[in-house]
């Protein structure tokens, strides 16, 4: 099988300019007879179906929360990245985009991921026309901050809640489609399969989740906005319905799926308090632009901390290590989110972490406050101060936070072409559920920013190519591929019911997260991974055998829904270790331990791995089947990152 | 510690549901609100029982899925969402009394879940601004004032759950819809539509069944995100100086 990237011909920065003039367009008044599917309402959900309605198809859009509002994007916290180069600092779009490059280890796409950069100015117009009340300076003119990987101040925020704003602004466009009648919205709906019909996309299968009821839903197009898979570690910053089940049944329906094993875990999260943790918490990276990371500097006054011998705001300057300034002056504290998270997994290791079970770092905020004063710090981050207080009962102002690193984002996903469309036609991916631009890290306040130009400014194109090329007109759901599509979401259905065993849904899924964590997390080996590939197979085989799911499908059933989710993490986490298996190499967030420089950092090989590892589903208990995409860069010079 | 927990069971919306009784031990203070409930429902799920439903999905109090009604109070004692609210909020020994939202523009859906799609459709009625994508000014354009920047960001913090609602003996919607209207009137670009969108969010919001604001505060005090009541007043004056300019109604 050879991918075919459709990366445009001509230079960078003409590939989208051209392309959009090359690409075939759907007059206007053949629009409305071409239905589009959306699931997910998400940055990329809500902004593709907005948008697409105003053009004039008929758009469907599919969420498993209440209410398109309530997609995961809204806890996003610290920012937006955009080129705008409001503050003169010599951003551009050329240093975003190769900012975006290097930051992801050199495994993304240059064209992609160009383009992402040249939109990028146009997001933040966009935002705002809605009235997304992004922060301003008193001048009246959109502040900026810092985030890490960047030496220029190009992320506009609201607040902490920038992902609640911009999503509340795609929202309402949303909903002004709903209002005119060009959106119909189907919330409290789970899909559960892709239909194809002839190799293309012609539809989905969805269960009701108030009534249980199974129906299909035909389509022109098919888009997966479904957000990311990080829960499959079980405890993750993702909100707790978010799921890989809509790209797994895609993915066994044809699509690959590419650079799985490539996770970010974030640095800046609160650390784990016990066992009956359900999820963790990020502190947004935005508080590393003033807090300062530290541990002690020896093991011996570690000790002490944790025994309680001694308080944090006691120990002395000399007996701090302030790690991430010390080995990397230039980028400091502000280093990129899988260096910063490796470093606090390496003074932990050491023994010098500072918790009670040992396993967090200190983000100090004394000296900011000292610097600027309480208030100042305070309008920057109380909300998150607060937040902090809440879940941990300790006040930031006076005690260091604690933080440790958590999984927070995944970089792969369903694999895609330049417009956006996976390799099934019809079939397309935005937003965290594609692969496409940030390599093997992302960089903080740069998903925002791809989900948004993935909806409002790529889809809108790309679509139409594909569209154009295909007949409009009715498709009908009595194909029997939906039939034969209901008939297999309803056996699967009846057959999680019928395994009455005795383990909760739960305790596989603590258990595959504890697999992935141990040995597919912020260091892998290649034994390690065997050994989780081995276990991966046993657990799912017992939860087959032994899973206990309670109810009937004709009514709401939240056991229901995580079993067919669960079930999915398990298949998946299983391609995710043959993934990192493979790849020979440490990247961004994949740091294979075998893999790395005298100086502990990740170790590239280019030879070998300069490629999109996308998987192809061969069969039920089968090997799945790997294709190369190979990354070629003409435009930047592969060089080991470096962030000191 | 150990907890006596009372919480409302039923089946689906037309049945009628009633309290029922559990005893859980071994809480810790440091479990989230909803933890609590993990643990309860693990160990129902292991004896068979039907889990307690009820809606969440962030933990992180953003997402507005989460609405509990704790002791009588919307999100609990504490002014935060119910994913926020911690179990130190409660004593050893405690009856906890666990209800769903309680409104006739919610109705339950099952066990503590209910159906807020009454607010999604006020926000379809007008709470946008009518721009397609593309073809807008530069963001920069437009200066805002930072104060004025600020008051719409302090409106447009409402995250939709319903709460205000919960906390208002008329289960009246204004300080959610009056959230919106003001983040939109006070911003620059809100201002061609202002007088329509008060008018036709406040209609959709009497179709809906949700009661008529008098005045009581109780919405702001339970707030999680402390929207203010000043924005009540706010698209009161929209909306007086909307129909009295109307030609819609
Ligand atoms: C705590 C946190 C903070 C973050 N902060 C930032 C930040 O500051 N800056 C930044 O750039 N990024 C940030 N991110 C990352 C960013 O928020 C996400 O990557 C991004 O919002 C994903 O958007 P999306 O539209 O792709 O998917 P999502 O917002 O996850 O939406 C997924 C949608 O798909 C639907 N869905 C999923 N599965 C199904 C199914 N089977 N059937 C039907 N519907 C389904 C859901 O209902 C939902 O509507 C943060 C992430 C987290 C977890
Ligand atoms: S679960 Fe999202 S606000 Fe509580």
């Amino acid at each position: 099988m050879i991918l075919d990237s459709k990366i445009p011909e001509g230079p960078l920065a003409e590939k989208w300019t051209k392309h959009k003039f090359n690409v075939k367009l759907v007059n206007p008044a053949n629009k409305r007879k071409y239905d589009v599917i959306v699931v997910g309402t998400g940055l990329a959900g809500a902004s593709a179906a907005a948008s697409l309605a105003e053009l004039g198809y008929n758009v469907k859009a599919f969420c498993f929360q209440d209410s398109p509002r309530r997609a995961h994007s809204i806890a996003a916290q610290g920012g937006i990245n955009a080129a705008k180069n409001y503050q003169n600092d010599g951003d551009s779009v050329y240093r975003l985009f190769y900012d975006t490059i290097k930051g992801g280890d050199y495994r993304a796409r240059e064209s992609n991921v160009y383009r992402l950069a040249e939109v990028s100015v146009k997001i933040i117009d966009q935002c705002v026309a809605q009235g997304v009340p992004f922060a301003r300076e008193y001048g009246g003119l959109l502040a900026n901050r810092s985030f890490g990987g960047a030496q220029v101040s190009r992320t506009f925020y609201a607040r902490g809640q920038t992902g609640q704003q911009l999503l509340l602004g795609a929202y309402s466009a949303l909903s002004r489609q709903v209002a005119n009648g060009k959106v119909k919205l189907y919330p409290r709906t789970e899909m559960m399969d892709v239909v194809t019909i002839d190799g293309k996309a012609r539809g989905i299968i969805t269960r009701n989740l108030i009534t249980g009821a199974i129906e299909s839903h035909s389509a022109h197009a098919v888009l997966l906005c479904t957000g990311g898979y990080g829960n499959v570690f079980f405890l993750s910053t993702n909100a707790m319905g978010s799921n890989v089940t809509a790209a797994w049944r895609a993915h066994k329906k044809g699509a690959l799926m590419a650079n799985p094993c490539f996770t970010q875990i974030h640095p800046t999260c609160i650390p784990v308090s016990g066992d009956h943790q359900s999820k963790l918490t990020l502190m947004s990276e935005s508080l590393r632009n003033d807090g300062r990371v530290w541990v002690p500097a020896t093991v011996a006054t570690a000790e002490k901390l944790r025994k309680g011998q001694i308080k944090a705001n006691e120990i002395k300057e000399e007996d701090r290590d302030y790690f991430l300034e010390r080995k990397y002056p230039s980028f400091g504290n502000l280093v990129p989110r899988d260096v910063a998270s490796r470093n606090a997994k390496y003074v932990c290791d050491e023994g010098r972490g500072v918790n009670e079970t040992g396993e967090a770092v200190f983000l100090d905020f004394r000296d900011a406050i000292k610097r600027d004063g309480k208030d100042t710090i305070s309008a920057k981050y109380g909300n998150l101060f607060d937040m902090y207080q809440q879940i941990t009962g300790e006040n930031p102002y006076e005690m260091p936070m604690m933080i440790y690193p958590a999984v927070h984002y995944t970089m792969g996903g369903l694999w895609v072409d330049y417009n956006l469309m996976t390799n099934v036609p019809g079939l397309y991916a935005l937003g965290e559920a594609n692969f496409s631009d940030h390599g093997a890290n992302r960089l903080g306040a740069s998903a925002l920013m791809q989900g948004l130009a993935d909806g409002y400014f790529v889809i809108p194109y790309t679509i139409g190519d594909y569209l154009a090329q295909n007949p409009a007109g009715k498709i009908g759901t009595d194909h029997q591929e939906f039939q034969k599509a209901e008939k297999e979401v309803k056996d699967r259905i009846q057959k999680l019911l019928g395994i009455k065993g005795e383990k909760t849904i739960d305790h596989f899924h603590k258990r595959l997260g504890k697999i992935m964590w141990d040995y597919c997390g912020m260091a892998r080996t290649e034994e390690g991974l065997k050994k989780a590939k081995a276990m991966i197979k046993e657990l799912k085989a017992e939860f087959w055998s032994n899973v206990k799911v309670l109810g009937d499908n004709e009514e709401l059933n939240q056991s229901l829904e995580k079993a067919h989710r669960v079930a999915d993490f398990i298949e998946l986490g299983e391609l995710m270790v043959d993934d990192a298996l493979n790849r020979n190499e440490s990247c961004g967030g994949h740091f294979r331990e075998e893999y790395q420089t005298p100086e502990g950092e990740a170790l590239r090989d280019d030879e070998g791995f300069a490629y999109v590892a996308a998987w192809k589903y061969i069969g039920e208990g089968q090997e799945e089947e790997l294709v190369k995409e190979p990354l070629i860069f003409e435009n930047v010079k592969l060089t080991q990152r470096s962030y000191k | 510690m150990n907890l006596t927990l009372k919480i409302w069971r039923q089946k689906n919306n037309s049945d009628k549901g009633g309290f029922k009784d559990y005893k859980l031990g071994g809480v810790s203070e440091d479990m989230s609100f909803l933890e609590m409930l993990d643990v309860l429902n693990e160990e129902l799920s292991g004896k068979g029982e039907d889990p307690v439903h009820f809606d969440h999905d962030c933990r992180e109090g953003i997402c507005g899925m989460c609405s509990l009604y704790i002791n009588g109070k919307p999100h609990g004692p504490q002014q935060t969402t119910t994913c926020q609210l911690h179990m130190r909020s409660f004593h050893d020994g405690e009856t906890i009394t666990i209800e769903p939202w309680r409104a006739k523009a919610f109705p339950v859906l099952k066990d503590l879940v209910t159906d807020r799609s009454a607010f999604d459709r006020i926000i379809q009625a007008g709470g946008y601004v009518s721009v397609n994508t593309g073809g807008v000014p530069d963001a920069n354009e437009i200066p805002i004032p930072k104060t004025i920047a600020d008051m719409a960001m302090d409106a447009a913090q409402c995250i939709g759950c319903g709460a205000c609602v919960a906390a208002c003996k008329n289960a009246s919607a204004m300080l959610f819809t009056s959230a919106k209207v003001s983040q939109l009137a006070l911003l620059p670009q809100g201002q061609v539509e202002r007088k329509t969108r008060a008018e036709k969010m406040v209609a959709q919001m009497d179709a809906e069944g949700f009661g008529a604001c008098t005045n009581t505060g109780a919405c702001e005090a339970e707030c999680p995100k402390g929207i203010s009541i000043t924005n009540i007043a706010r698209m009161n004056r929209e909306y007086f100086s909307a129909v009295v300019s109307s030609q819609n109604v």
